[in-house]
């Protein structure tokens, strides 16, 4: 042992160091304090980063698809068809959903001088598209299309869906889409926005895209009904 | 120059993955090719001790008087085979893809179970992309 021994975990949480560790940026960031790791990190710990850079807020793809396989896996174990896993992955899209909501408000309202929010449902459609597509996956989706036969039923689509990319879905389970975590997120950005709705996700293979994926969007019927009383 | 096969050897020495692309090698029946594969897997063991100077990645490049078979040895210890003809001097950059291949659409596939036979469209459609078009 050295005669100085490196800060351990609690030297952090005495009365002296606690203002310090919430105010100032120099502060030793969570992860080095739990690791005891005597190095300072070299780039500052995630939630002390600010939330309007999103150049270098990107995160590494093969780390979020072996965990969204372990998620596949871990929830597959636990369910009793492949109804039950498309809702369990609908629902945890959903909690990312209103989180990425709140974070691109919060964006635009720092950024622009003129911030807005989405009233109509084609604009706000399209900023889903575009937008929160770019904030998820880095780029927009392909198409957006508007169904022929129900007036209440948009769809995004998605040529190459990264969060489908590395699956090969078995045959015995050929209906399930593992894109339902992205229908998930739209559902609750709709939420958000005030447009309760539906969303599935389908597998829409062709020729050129056998990964495409269509993201169904079947609006309440109040939806419907308010849009009718802005025109 | 021609890729004749590629094979992937599980790490207890089990045939994963077999696929043939060109015409000039005789076929075996699948029981042949796991027999083969088990022996390769032993035979490699045996080799990777035969080094004088300390540890050794074992056999490399096997060659027969027609063909080769190049071995990529991975950390894990998944082997992947090529079968090429003599002249082709390009085996040990597909194998570096194909392990690139297998990484993404096999290991981040839900759906996979290690060490048992490889079923993904992703990783079919992978490696024919990589292997087939320039060598029709």
């Amino acid at each position: 042992m050295s005669s100085h021994p490196p800060p351990s975990r609690f030297s952090l949480l005495s009365p002296t160091n606690t203002s310090a560790r919430f105010s100032l940026p120099s502060a030793p960031s969570i992860t080095t304090a739990t690791t005891g790791t005597p190095k300072p990190l070299s780039r500052p710990n995630i939630y002390d980063r600010p939330l309007n850079k999103t150049r270098t807020a990107e995160v590494s793809a093969s780390a979020f698809a072996f965990l969204f396989s372990e998620v596949v896996q871990y929830m597959q174990k636990r369910v009793s068809g492949i109804n039950d896993l498309e809702r369990r992955l609908n629902t945890l899209g959903y909690r990312i959903g209103t989180r990425v909501l709140e974070l691109m408000v919060w964006r635009t309202e720092s950024l622009s001088k003129a911030p807005k929010r989405e009233i109509r449902f084609l604009p706000a459609l399209m900023s889903i598209h575009t937008n929160v597509w770019k904030a998820v996956f880095g780029k927009p989706a392909d198409a957006i299309e508007k169904s022929v036969q129900n007036e209440d039923e948009y769809m995004i689509i998605d040529n190459d869906p990264v969060v489908t990319r590395n699956i090969s879905v078995p045959r015995d389970m050929s209906q399930l889409s593992c894109s339902s975590f992205t229908a998930g997120i739209v559902e609750a950005v709709l939420d958000g926005l005030g447009f309760p709705a539906r969303v599935t996700a389908h597998n829409t293979p062709v020729n050129d895209f056998p990964l495409r994926n269509t993201i169904l969007i079947k609006l309440e019927k109040s939806v419907l009904e308010r849009e009718e009383l802005f025109k | 120059m021609a890729i004749f096969g590629l094979w992937v050897i599980n790490k207890a020495g089990g045939l994963v993955y077999q696929r043939n692309f060109a015409d000039g090698l005789a076929q075996l029946t699948s029981n042949e090719y796991l027999v083969l594969a088990g022996t390769l897997h032993g035979i490699h063991a045996i080799t990777s001790r035969l080094s004088p100077t300390g540890s050794s990645s074992g056999a490399h490049v096997i060659e027969a008087e027609t063909f080769k078979m190049t071995i990529l040895l991975t950390p894990t210890g998944t082997k992947f085979v090529l079968l090429t003809s003599l002249a082709e001097t390009s085996a040990n950059a597909v194998l570096q893809k194909v392990y690139e291949a297998y990484a993404d659409g096999v290991m981040k596939n839900p759906f996979h179970t290690p060490d048992m036979p490889i079923r993904s469209e992703v990783f079919d459609t992978k490696i024919a992309a990589l292997i087939e078009p320039g060598h029709t």
